[in-house]
């Protein structure tokens, strides 16, 4: 296992040498959604806290980092982490809602969105924010404003995000934190009974989960020049981020990874395909058999799947 | 009584649920060491009265003290901290966590290192001859097997009062004689047990006091002998099926 992931990993650092323009976007795409489905992995997977509205803590850590560097001059390089801190802190007040008031399943799933579509609606209609347009930032290609001619720099940020959402969730498997968020999602009672304090657990790892995504937000913002409401904080980039954990096993350490690397290049690829053929958004169609067939035939995801598959050879 | 110290105190526990008086001005103490048996029909506010002790329910009046501490407002991992476990009647294991996880939640709370609690929880799982299946998923466990496993997990969060809710129904004879021994050893360790009980034969065996619940109520206290022959307690049988295994 461990040569494998050794591999793997020498090969994405070398990979970017290899890699034509448009390949090297599929890659820093899978990457990138690969962290994000990481980050979500904490609550959503780990804990089994259905968060459908991380693009909120995205969308908050996009704005941030954006506002900052455009309005204060501030660096993007720090503007993230200020990003990050108000992403969790966003998500510490979702959490309290959702757990202190014993939102389960269904009716936290409608709270997450429902925070999302507030954020959304509210940037759209604040000017200060530029509104529904968003905001544009400037290219001036300079490395300290996040900025970069050459595109493999965005590549391998991404990469470090990954590797550090990686880290991070690797970290917490291990130790107690982690052991309590298996147990939690399994049964909340019973974990009561044992002397966990769920809703502490719970907290953490909402914080710690929305904070990351919103590290991610700058990225976004950096990487495409620009922020927009209804792309950073709607619904179908929540889905986005759902959707490639649970593919590749939620709850998994490598299942984010995984589902980012099967689903992303089948997303993009699907998108210009259908695109050209003047059948915008049929990729959606892809992703929605791929998922039907994921929770028929593996409903715990392709990682555990392939795992299984490896021990017994 | 005996002349150990005090460590629960129940005074007046009251819980009502619309029209049912589930329990009703309930007071009993259980002492440090002791083993007391709650039983009575089904429906007599049993498992209510677990419930309420333990904090999964709050009490509309009455007053709980534990080693000191009253337990008003107390949230259920705040009580287990305190020293007070439960297991479920209906038996609640994480069925996708291996057996060993499973104990390993209830000793990380005071074993915050996760190789110590594991050690600790191999350790219990040992005693109560599970070891063989500490690494299985709890998910596959026999009923006998689930139910040795809820007291596991109990015991594994090193309380001082333990509180078992039925882990001897739906077992066999030899099963039974089995967790009966079980909960003697723990016992003898200085561990206090306040048990819901319906096989009548285990109760007698092990109870040194027997609290009787009718209705929510308390009918009666006392020792095994005296109990079984009050009259209000044969009442309170009569015509249920548990009559037959009653006292032997």
């Amino acid at each position: 296992m461990r040569l494998l992931v050794g591999l793997a990993l020498l090969t994405l650092l070398v990979l970017p040498a290899f890699l034509s323009s448009y390949a090297l976007t599929i890659f820093i795409l899978i990457l990138f959604y690969a962290f994000l489905g990481q980050a979500w992995n904490i609550v959503g997977g780990y804990t089994g806290q259905l968060s459908a509205g991380h693009a909120a803590f995205v969308g908050v850590g996009a704005y941030t980092a954006a506002m900052l560097s455009t309005e204060w001059g501030l660096t993007p390089w720090l503007g993230m982490f200020v990003g990050a801190v108000l992403a969790a802190a966003l998500g510490a007040i979702i959490g309290y809602l959702g757990f202190r008031f014993g939102l389960r399943g269904f009716y936290f799933v409608l709270l997450t969105v429902a925070f999302a579509e507030v954020c959304r609606i509210l940037v759209s209609n604040i000017d200060a924010l530029g509104g529904a347009l968003g905001l544009y930032i400037t290219f001036t290609g300079n490395p300290r404003q996040f900025q970069f001619q050459d595109q493999r720099a965005y590549y391998y940020i991404a990469l470090a995000l990954m590797l550090f959402a990686t880290g991070v969730v690797a970290l917490i498997e291990r130790r107690r934190f982690g052991i309590y968020l298996g147990a939690i999602r399994e049964d909340e009672a019973a974990c009561e009974a044992l002397g966990v304090n769920t809703f502490k657990y719970k907290m953490l790892a909402m914080v710690v989960s929305s904070g990351l995504t919103g590290l991610g937000g700058a990225f976004y913002a950096f990487y495409l020049f620009s922020v927009q409401p209804n792309t950073v904080f709607g619904i179908p980039l929540s889905v986005e981020i759902i959707i490639r954990p649970i593919i590749g096993g939620a709850g998994t350490l490598f299942g984010p990874i995984l589902g980012s690397f099967i689903l992303t290049p089948l997303g993009e690829l699907s998108r210009q395909y259908f695109g050209q053929s003047g059948l915008h958004g049929a990729h959606l169609i892809v992703y929605g058999v791929l998922l039907v067939s994921v929770v028929l035939f593996l409903p715990q995801g392709a990682y555990p799947y392939l795992r299984r598959l490896f021990k017994r050879a | 009584m005996t002349q150990q110290a005090l460590l629960l105190d129940i005074q007046g526990l009251s819980k009502r649920f619309g029209g049912l008086q589930a329990v009703r001005d309930l007071s009993f103490t259980v002492a440090e060491g002791e083993i007391v048996a709650l039983i009575g029909p089904n429906g007599a506010g049993k498992t209510t009265a677990f419930a309420l002790l333990s904090g999964f329910l709050t009490p509309d009046s009455g007053r709980v003290v534990f080693r000191g501490h009253d337990l008003r407002g107390r949230k259920p991992h705040e009580i287990n901290a305190l020293g007070l476990a439960r297991t479920f009647q209906i038996m609640r294991p994480f069925p996708r966590l291996t057996v060993v996880r499973n104990v390993m939640i209830a000793t990380l709370g005071r074993h915050p290192r996760p190789a110590e609690a594991e050690a600790r929880a191999r350790a219990v799982l040992a005693e109560l001859g599970l070891a063989a299946k500490a690494d299985l998923p709890a998910g596959g466990l026999t009923l006998a097997e689930r139910k040795r496993l809820e007291l596991a997990r109990a015991l594994g969060t090193e309380p001082a009062l333990l509180l078992l809710d039925e882990v001897m129904s739906g077992l066999n004879d030899t099963e039974t004689g089995r967790i009966v021994e079980l909960v003697r050893t723990i016992n003898r360790r200085g561990i206090a047990i306040l048990l819901i009980e319906h096989v009548m034969r285990a109760v007698m065996s092990l109870a040194q006091r027997i609290v009787v619940l009718n209705h929510g109520e308390r009918i009666a206290e006392g020792r095994p002998e005296a109990v079984a022959a009050d009259p209000r307690v044969i009442e309170a049988y009569l015509g249920d099926e548990e009559v037959s295994a009653a006292p032997a």
